[in-house]
């Protein structure tokens, strides 16, 4: 691999990893919030919030982790490195 | 230390069979999985007691809490013929991830590439994910016929590109969901070991447990509610459920 391309692979996968966790960061954030108030009006139905909760949200880190395998594609396989 | 902390990505222990090229260490350790719920189900089925305890206790747990996952998703009528396949899929799942983390993988040398959990590798969860693709169809196509591919237009025409869409983004998101935890778990829990090898990576570890568990279960909903979706009919049956 040349080295411009290298270079450009790391940043490219900084910035992927970078980017691709601050939308889900805020949602994450957000739906924590609205859960605790959920469960701060309504304690009993603190169990079913919590699953609910915990299902979102890694349906939510998924995002994170689709710019995480970018970053793993551009360092360990890539396309470009011929 | 640092033989400890290698972080190999894209290095496989490649098995020639045939034409084909195989990862040998996924293979091995799914044999391994495989091998453990088998035996272990077998031990809990072997003396079948009428009160439960023990081990067989905790395997009816499993199967109902895998009874659970189908019976919320696909409903109270139908589960019953999809516990078998959505429990397969989060046994398999669950006990990959888990002995990917539990057992030390990395004390027995390969000549190339290392032992982990099978899940790590993306050809594992793209299979998986594509089976559940092929059962989803199967499951709609044998309940409603022909009339399963009016979903695609009963809404409006113009929403059909969208729809054939969401038949391919449906497990590219699935497997790439799996694929990257895992693998995101493992290369974490590398990096810090390489940096510290004692006590520090074992709050990481533990988290790594906890975020596959999720992980396996997360999957194993999905395909129950996409059988569950492909099923329902978007009929009559549903206008009155509503009214």
């Amino acid at each position: 691999m040349d080295s411009l391309t290298s270079a450009a692979s790391v940043i490219a996968a900084a910035l992927a990893v970078g980017l691709a966790s601050i939308g889900p960061g805020l949602g994450q954030g957000n739906a924590a919030s609205s859960a605790v108030e959920g469960i701060a009006r309504q304690p009993e139905a603190e169990g079913k919030i919590r699953g609910t909760l915990l299902l979102s949200l890694a349906f939510m880190e998924a995002l994170t982790i689709y710019g995480l395998v970018v970053a793993l594609v551009l360092l360990f396989a890539n396309p470009f490195a011929s | 230390m640092t033989t400890f902390a290698a972080l190999e990505v894209g290095k496989h222990f490649y098995w020639q069979i045939g034409n084909l090229e195989v990862h040998g260490q996924v293979l091995l350790v799914s044999w391994i999985v495989i091998g453990v719920i088998a035996i272990a189900s077998l031990i809990a089925t072997s003396n079948v007691q009428r009160v439960p305890s023990g081990f067989q206790n905790f395997m009816e747990y499993a199967l109902e809490f895998v009874q659970g996952i189908a019976k919320d998703q696909i409903g109270e009528k139908e589960y019953r013929n999809w516990t078998p396949f959505v429990g397969t899929l989060f046994l398999f799942i669950f006990v990959s991830n888990w002995l990917g983390i539990l057992v030390p993988w990395k004390l027995i040398e390969l000549p190339e590439g290392e032992l982990a959990a099978p899940t790590n590798d993306i050809n594992t969860t793209v299979a998986l994910a594509l089976v559940v693709s092929v059962t989803y169809f199967w499951a709609g196509l044998s309940r409603r016929g022909l009339g399963y591919f009016s979903k695609y237009v009963v809404a409006s025409p113009f929403l059909l590109p969208l729809w054939v869409l969401e038949d391919f983004t449906k497990p590219l998101s699935l497997s790439f969901r799996l694929f990257g935890n895992i693998l995101a778990d493992e290369l974490v829990v590398g990096v810090l070991v390489l940096l510290v090898p004692l006590i520090v990576p074992l709050p990481m570890m533990a988290l790594g447990l906890f975020a596959s568990g999720i992980q396996a279960l997360i999957f194993a909903t999905l395909a129950a509610s996409y059988i569950g979706e492909a099923m329902e009919n978007h009929g009559e049956e549903e206008h009155q459920e509503h009214a």
